[in-house]
């Protein structure tokens, strides 16, 4: 018997959270990047097992997309450090204080 | 106790591993250059899971595209900017920021783990997406995934090829260097 789809939802519950306390607490905007990757590709992998789960493959379809958006995110999100990068010197998030009143 | 097949297990022992050490090292390394490499390594745990749950096409998107040209991406970045080997100031601006994203992470993975336990998802309706036609065994998916794109959800893929290009041109145009154009005088 194959090992259930409830055991990669649970992976997946695991690898969103890895992801989100990253996010929530590292300081370098390229590293909250990949915590995002992490947290998208946990929820890729919440697809497919309901995919394959519910015999649909309008997971999978789902997940083709959702690799796309993640694309074409990391490529702004990336030309936008780049652009910041040019005027600050660094990718500390927390020195972007500008706009604080 | 029910006894799975040891291939299933050893392909699921192995898959998270992989996935959630490669998490773990982007989380905890200092150098981002190490981090990346992490990451690669937890996608190819993703990609693993792709595989025993038969989506062979997207374990081979997921490597194409994630390890091949998205942390490419990220690598180029890191190297062009030459950053930061030192790491950031360690004092937190937020008291308390760190625990209180442990404890809402924590609250938010437990409830979604019990409610996977407590939930039973199969509800037999039939497929939406390729007329009540059920997932192909092996590869043979990977013609239901063409097939799907390209009637069921063929606005949604035009709709990113248009997002795709925008988001190139947007690309470009924030990582140009400014320049004054000719003839405008320089202040």
């Amino acid at each position: 018997m194959n090992v259930p789809a409830a055991w990669y939802l649970v992976l997946a519950a695991l690898l969103f959270g890895v992801g989100c306390f990253g996010f929530l607490t590292r300081r370098s905007a390229i590293i909250m990047f990949m915590c995002i990757e992490l947290m998208l590709n946990a929820v890729n992998l919440t697809f497919v097992s309901f995919a394959r789960t519910l015999s649909d493959v309008g997971g999978q379809v789902s997940v083709f997309f959702v690799m796309v958006v993640a694309a074409a995110e990391v490529t702004v999100g990336l030309g936008i450090v780049v652009a910041v990068f040019r005027r600050r010197t660094s990718t500390s998030v927390d020195e972007l204080s500008e706009l604080k009143g | 106790m029910i006894a799975y097949a040891f291939p299933s297990l050893a392909v699921f022992v192995v898959c998270a591993l992989m996935t959630l050490g490669g998490a773990l090292g982007v989380l905890l390394v200092r150098n981002p250059v190490h981090a990346a490499l992490s990451l690669i390594l937890s996608l190819f745990g993703v990609a693993l899971g792709f595989l025993a749950q038969q989506a062979d096409f997207l374990a081979a998107v997921e490597i194409i595209v994630y390890a091949g040209a998205i942390v490419v991406l990220f690598l180029f970045v890191i190297m062009f900017l030459g950053i930061d080997r030192h790491s950031h100031r360690e004092v937190e601006p937020l008291a308390g920021q760190r625990f209180l994203a442990a404890l809402g992470v924590g609250i938010v993975v437990l409830g979604v783990i019990a409610l996977i336990a407590s939930s039973h998802w199969v509800s037999g309706v039939p497929s939406v997406s390729t007329n009540g036609v059920p997932l192909a065994p092996g590869s043979g998916n990977i013609t239901q995934i063409g097939d799907a794109v390209f009637t069921t959800y063929l606005i949604a893929f035009e709709a990113t090829g248009a997002l795709l290009l925008i988001a190139v041109i947007g690309a470009v145009n924030l990582a140009r260097k400014e320049r004054p154009r000719v003839g405008e005088e320089v202040a």
